[in-house]
């Protein structure tokens, strides 16, 4: 079994209902994120749009977060799901430094790395992630990607179908249905003061460290 | 490059709540450095000792004594910069050798043994046990100096850091400092013919480092547009591009100069000051390269 996540960019509104799904599910706490919903503006008015493109750990195949970690608190479980054990983790943050998706943070209550673990305990115990339960519009799509009759690889099978950064060879298991290169290639965006939704977020600081 | 189609497609992002950029900050940057100049005493003082034995014998004591200050400040930066830095021995008791971190510390620990062994033979006036340990030294000085490069290749993250330049780098950095840490050391004891093997070693070292950060600075953006982008903050109107230049000017620019008039005209008064430059610029220098690919939005 090796599970894999799709996001049908298609359907995705940018509700941010996975987001706070996964807030609740996982005790995220304030300043940081296992998942967000990316928003790119295009065009110029009154010929624009949107796109939103929500952003998780990869769960690679070939995990350069699971290779650097000194400790093994990266670790792969059966399903292919990358996991993680704060219990274990030191803080060094070689894993926020080789995850080239920027998926890793460092936890400003615990001082350990964390990401998303494609909630691994609810996994476990036969339930979807919980950003699947509550998108509005079916746009996650979660399952088996060995299993050639299961949703994901269906899905994979019948639409054009992207990863991110497949040039750095680590064969995510995360797809999307309906991106390009403005939702995928954090190059083709640009990033300009006074151009963000929300201007002032404040990081916590580390409780106990730097 | 795909930052070409911007203009057609005016794309900006307008929320993203990015990670914070800089993780690994100036306390990584003392780390290396600080490891440059416990490794590289050892590289140079190994080479003093073979061709000078009696003329440098004196430098025995203080090339330890700079060693185990250097990596113990080394190691005690490394430890700071962990966010739970209590749980360092987690290193030794649940290893993954896949990392060049668990690797890197490991081997570290044996140096250090090593390094208090030397300082314990040469306290007994044992030199025969001192120079089969400084052996010992060299070759666990050669890893330790390399491994950061092992990490820094690991990043995939981070495009420009290759491990076959930044292997390079860092033993430039370790011979750099290394040279210019014992001019500083062996001011007016060293006689003038080791004063300009010193002195060469220094020169060389700069003049390299310096030609492969311009390799870099001028090739690198022509191969892939991740380091294009990383180094337009190094270059005309970058945030960081008045520190790249300071940093390589004193590292390696003014020492490069300077060994050259003192080889030239045999006269060496001027080399502490080129090694003083060398090693107060080498920070900037690692310090740049440490930050900028950090800075380059993941998502």
């Amino acid at each position: 079994m090796k599970l894999g996540f799709l996001v049908d960019l298609n359907l995705c509104m940018g509700c941010k209902g996975c987001e706070i799904a996964c807030k609740v599910e996982n005790e995220v706490p304030l300043s940081s994120w296992r998942l967000r919903v990316k928003y790119v503006d295009m065009g110029t008015f009154p010929d624009t749009k949107r796109t939103f493109t929500p952003l998780r750990c990869n769960h690679c195949e070939n995990a350069p977060c699971e290779r650097i970690c000194p400790v093994s608190a990266l670790h792969y479980l059966d399903n292919g799901i990358v996991n993680i054990d704060k219990e274990r983790c030191i803080g060094c943050a070689g894993c926020i430094m080789a995850c080239p998706y920027g998926a890793i943070y460092m936890d400003p209550e615990t001082n350990t790395a964390d990401k998303c673990t494609y909630c691994a305990h609810r996994v476990s115990t036969g339930l979807m992630p919980s950003c699947v339960v509550a998108c509005p519009v079916e746009a996650n799509i979660f399952g088996d990607v060995e299993d050639s009759s299961s949703a994901i690889s269906k899905y994979i099978m019948n639409n054009d179908i992207k990863v991110r950064k497949p040039e750095k060879g680590t064969f995510p298991k995360h797809y999307y249905a309906g991106g390009g290169d403005v939702n995928l290639n954090p190059l083709a965006s640009k990033r300009e003061e006074g151009h963000q939704l929300f201007n002032n977020i404040t990081h916590l600081s580390h409780i106990g460290a730097h | 490059m795909v930052e070409h189609t911007i203009p057609a497609t005016q794309a900006v992002v307008t929320l993203d709540v990015a990670l914070p950029g800089i993780v690994w900050g100036w306390i990584i940057t003392m780390n290396m450095w600080a490891k440059s100049i416990g490794t590289g005493v050892i590289f140079v003082g190994f080479y003093l000792f073979k061709k000078y034995p009696e003329k440098t014998a004196f430098l025995k004591m203080p090339v330890v004594i700079l060693s185990i200050v250097f990596i113990h400040i080394f190691l005690l930066f490394t430890v700071l910069d962990l966010h739970q830095m209590f749980r360092f021995w987690h290193i030794f008791v649940y290893p993954h050798w896949t990392s060049a971190i668990t690797v890197g510390a490991w081997i570290v620990s044996g140096l250090v043994g090593v390094l208090f062994l030397m300082a314990l033979a040469k306290f007994l006036k044992k030199e025969s046990t001192y120079d089969s340990f400084m052996v010992l030294a060299v070759i666990l000085a050669i890893p330790v100096t390399l491994y950061t490069a092992g990490i820094m290749a690991e990043s995939s993250a981070r495009e420009l850091w290759q491990m076959p330049t930044e292997m390079v780098q860092m033993v430039l950095a370790a011979t750099l400092t290394g040279s210019a840490t014992l001019l500083l050391a062996g001011i007016g004891r060293l006689e003038d013919e080791a004063k300009r093997d010193l002195a060469i070693v220094l020169g060389i070292s700069a003049f390299s480092a310096f030609m492969i950060y311009m390799g870099e600075y001028v090739f690198g953006p022509m191969k892939a547009e991740e380091v294009a982008a990383v180094l337009s903050y190094i270059q005309a109107g970058g945030e960081y591009a008045s520190m790249f230049w300071i940093g390589q000017t004193f590292a390696f620019i003014i020492p490069t100069i300077l060994v050259l008039l003192s080889v030239v005209n045999r006269s060496y008064g001027i080399l502490p000051l080129a090694a003083i430059s060398a090693i107060a610029g080498l920070w900037l220098v690692k310090h740049v390269w440490l930050i900028i690919p950090q800075l380059l939005p993941m998502s």
